[in-house]
């Protein structure tokens, strides 16, 4: 690097850190969604919303997409930086995650011109909010058993069906939209297209469910002869299981390209040592239990590991045996890590563990209902199983179950 | 939380890979053991490459890095399950190189770099890994020292020069430099330990006598157990490599009701989950080398004990299953997973185990 880019750097990481800490938003008065998958209020989409276009305008998202459509036109390292900041600040997320972080590069990368001018800039300030419509009722980890579909007729083609676990559905403007165009095809697979979807026509109706919490946050979206333009479809024709798979590359960060910023409130080791330094667990502070103590020391160090890991792959002569095994276990590790850190914290309260949301549970009850919407990234993106399967057969080259 | 490797390192790491691989199959490992004898042939190309004398300063004849450098040697080693006295030389090289006198680094340095072996006695037979529990005892008089106690684990002792050993002045713990022709005959007795690689020694201390500058600057019991430490994570993490790839070999190749046992998910699963812990130990390895070279500081000693707490639990959970995982097979003196095994427990219980080393760092990062 030479010094010139290397001051440049150093004088952007200065900016950036300014900025958010002039910039950060004060607490809202109401509980936030923890991940984009939760968003389950108006007021919680509205007050994400106009962060995410706030940032966008201040320039630190979307800073290495081409200028042409909206981006900075920047390397992906002034990204990097920012998106550093915003966890080290604990900025809120950006609730456009879908867009984001894989309908956008998706879009960048296959889409057509026309594409790109239409629906990037729009992804970056949060105008245009995106869905994905993958998941139906009969085919999740089978995604490949896809049955909704979608009818060639004239200029349109008419969907029916429904799509489940739909997040943001109801926010949505688009969808990425996975629909079965020929039930005639030699496999499965074969059949599939992919549509990038207007939500806001005729037959097209998002129903919210309620969330393990109690909360909202994700829908079924039913599709009764609903009729989306013929042009919506992505790539050919019987294309679309293709077009989905590098979509999930984008998904599970296996190939770079996102916009950057953050799709969940970050929340480590380092946050459940704080909470055991003040709360009581059977008469004496938590941290003073030996039990206590014994597991902090291990996931401080599992913690550590996760973030080391990311820094030495890049170093040349560590990058490691197994080619792509930080980056494709990465959703796996930093899930269930914290699925079992906000489980864990939960036993330093005593009895008081077995409160929910409310006053007089500590933090309002935020732990509780932190374990609880932590299966939403160890189930969504990809079950836990499926991303050991992934690991092992890609990057360990086992075979195929 | 940076990690870096140096051009020098970089070259070390590529050397030592294609010279390991090379050098030292599997095989050959077996045929030492079965011989029970000292690879003289092995070491002297060691020798011949530098490694003695990675550690040692450029003036006294070495190639003037700390002993961190040696991490790429010690784990491409250890995926082969090679049993070498580098670990032990270089501990001492380093030890001497930092809390030795002037005369010391001048009478023992080079003869390091020429391939003169040195060797470690820091436990004893009351198994404790914390030197607070040293009970020999070194007592000052007639200008000299002199030593009662016995040491345990000491590898390669019969083939070395120099041998360091802890021992109490008064409450405190030091290190001494002795040389093996000071040891009478018969003192020195071989002992059996689990990993067959490893050729180690019981040396009975009592009523050995040792000048008085033949002990070194005190603190330096810190950096030896640091630097142990951090080379028995080395190890370990190259031993999890390696035994990785060994199941991972056999679950690609081995059928069971006509299908590839690795498409099993009872055995894939388990193999992510070996994979994720081994990229995990590596980064704090490297991570913990990068800080020992600026100094055995608190830092350092937080790096270190992660790095070993990681290992000791990679390691035996990777070499557990490889025995399972073979099936039949794996219960077999000819599978090599039995020597990861061996080898994963003599690194964990010499180094400290995990529980011991999480017990240490709850002071550290909680207190
Ligand atoms: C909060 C949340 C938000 C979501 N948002 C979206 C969204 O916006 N768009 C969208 O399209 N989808 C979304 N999803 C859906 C998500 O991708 C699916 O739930 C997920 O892929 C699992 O599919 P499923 O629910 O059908 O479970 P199933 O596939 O029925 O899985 C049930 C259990 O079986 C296991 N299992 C299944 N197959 C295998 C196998 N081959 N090997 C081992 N174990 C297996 C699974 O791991 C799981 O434990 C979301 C899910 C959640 C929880």
């Amino acid at each position: 690097m030479s010094d010139v880019a290397r001051i440049e750097i150093e004088e952007f990481r200065e900016e950036v850190r300014n900025w958010f800490t002039e910039n950060k938003p004060q607490d809202p008065g109401f509980l936030l969604p923890e991940t984009f998958m939760e968003v389950g209020t108006d007021e919680q989409f509205e007050f994400l919303r106009d962060w995410q276009r706030k940032v966008y305008e201040a320039g630190y998202i979307g800073i290495s997409w081409p200028k042409d459509y909206g981006g900075g036109g920047r390397p992906q390292i002034f990204q990097d930086i920012a998106t550093r900041e915003m966890v080290t600040q604990r900025v809120p997320f950006m609730p456009n995650t879908i867009g984001l972080n894989w309908a956008g590069p998706l879009i960048l990368k296959v889409g057509t011109e026309e594409n790109k001018r239409k629906y990037i800039k729009n992804i970056l300030s949060a105008e245009d909010i995106w869905c994905q419509g993958f998941s139906e009722p009969e085919a999740g980890s089978d995604l490949g058993n896809t049955r909704c579909s979608a009818r060639r007729d004239g200029d349109d083609y008419i969907i029916n069906g429904s799509k489940i676990w739909t997040s943001l559905g109801t926010y949505a403007k688009y969808m990425i939209l996975l629909a079965r165009t020929s039930k005639e095809k030699s496999s499965k697979y074969a059949g599939l297209s992919f549509f990038l979807a207007p939500m806001g026509v005729d037959g097209i109706d998002p129903e919210p469910i309620q969330k393990l919490t109690g909360e909202y946050g994700f829908c079924q979206t039913f599709f009764d002869d609903a009729r989306i333009p013929a042009d919506c479809l992505m790539g050919e024709e019987g294309d679309g299981w293709k077009t989905a798979m590098i979509t999930l590359t984008f998904e599970r960060g296996a190939s770079g390209g996102q916009a950057g910023g953050t799709s969940m409130m970050e929340l480590n080791a380092y946050d459940v040592l704080e909470l055991a330094r003040r709360v009581r667990r059977n008469g004496k502070l938590a941290i003073e239990d030996t039990y206590v103590r014994e597991k902090l020391v291990s996931f401080l160090i599992e913690f550590r590991g996760n973030q080391l890991m990311s820094a030495r792959e890049k170093v040349p002569g560590l990058t490691g045996d197994w080619p792509g095994a930080v980056s494709l276990s990465g959703k796996l590790r930093n899930t269930e890590l914290r699925r079992r850190l906000t489980q864990f914290s939960l036993s330093l309260m005593g009895a008081n563990a077995a409160r929910f949301v409310s006053e007089n549970s500590v933090d309002g009850g935020k732990w509780q209902r932190s374990y609880l919407n932590s299966f939403s990234a160890t189930i969504g993106g990809g079950t836990s199983e499926i991303q050991h399967n992934i690991v092992g057969e890609r990057v360990l080259g086992l075979p195929k179950d | 939380m940076k990690i870096t490797l140096s051009d020098e390192q970089r070259l070390l790491l590529e050397t030592a890979q294609s010279f390991f691989i090379d050098r030292c199959p599997i095989e050959q490992t077996r045929k030492n053991m079965s011989n029970g004898k000292f690879d003289q042939s092995l070491w002297q190309e060691m020798v011949e490459l530098g490694w003695a004398g990675v550690n040692i300063p450029e003036e006294f004849g070495g190639l003037g890095l700390g002993i961190e450098s040696l991490v790429p040697i010690v784990e491409s080693m250890g995926r082969f399950v090679v049993g070498s006295p580098i670990k032990s030389t270089a501990v001492a090289a380093g030890l001497i190189s930092s809390f030795g006198t002037y005369e010391q680094k001048s009478i023992y340095l080079p003869r390091i770099v020429k391939g003169e072996i040195a060797s470690i006695g820091f436990i004893e037979e009351n198994g404790a890994w914390d030197d607070g529990f040293v009970e020999t005892v070194a007592e000052l008089r007639d200008g000299g020292f002199s030593l009662t106690g016995k040491k345990c684990f000491v590898t390669d002792v019969d083939c070395s020069s120099l041998v360091l050993v802890s021992a109490k002045v008064k409450n405190e713990t030091n290190i001494f430099i002795i040389e093996t022709s000071e040891i009478p005959e018969g003192l020195v007795k071989r002992e059996v330990v689990i990993d067959e690689t490893v050729r180690s020694f019981q040396i009975d201390l009592n009523g050995l006598f040792i000048g008085e500058n033949q002990v070194l600057g005190s603190g330096s019991n810190r950096l030896a157990d640091l630097s142990s430490l951090l080379l028995n994570a080395a190890e370990m993490s190259g031993g999890v490599s390696g035994v990785l790839q060994l199941t991972v070999d056999y679950l690609k190749n081995r059928k069971a009701f006509d299908r590839l046992i690795g498409s099993y998910q009872s055995l894939k699963h388990p193999m992510v989950d070996i994979l994720i812990s081994s990229e995990a130990l590596r980064s704090h390895l490297y991570y913990a080398a990068n800080c020992l070279s600026s100094g055995p500081d608190k830092e350092a000693e937080i790096a270190i004990r992660m790095a070993s707490a990681s290992g000791s639990e990679a390691f035996a959970y990777a070499s557990d299953r490889a025995i399972q995982f073979h099936g039949g097979f794996g219960f077999t003196y000819d599978c090599n997973a039995q020597l990861y095994m061996r080898r994963a427990l003599w690194c964990q219980y010499q180094g400290g185990d995990q529980v011991y080393q999480k017990k240490l760092l709850e002071t550290l990062l909680l207190d």
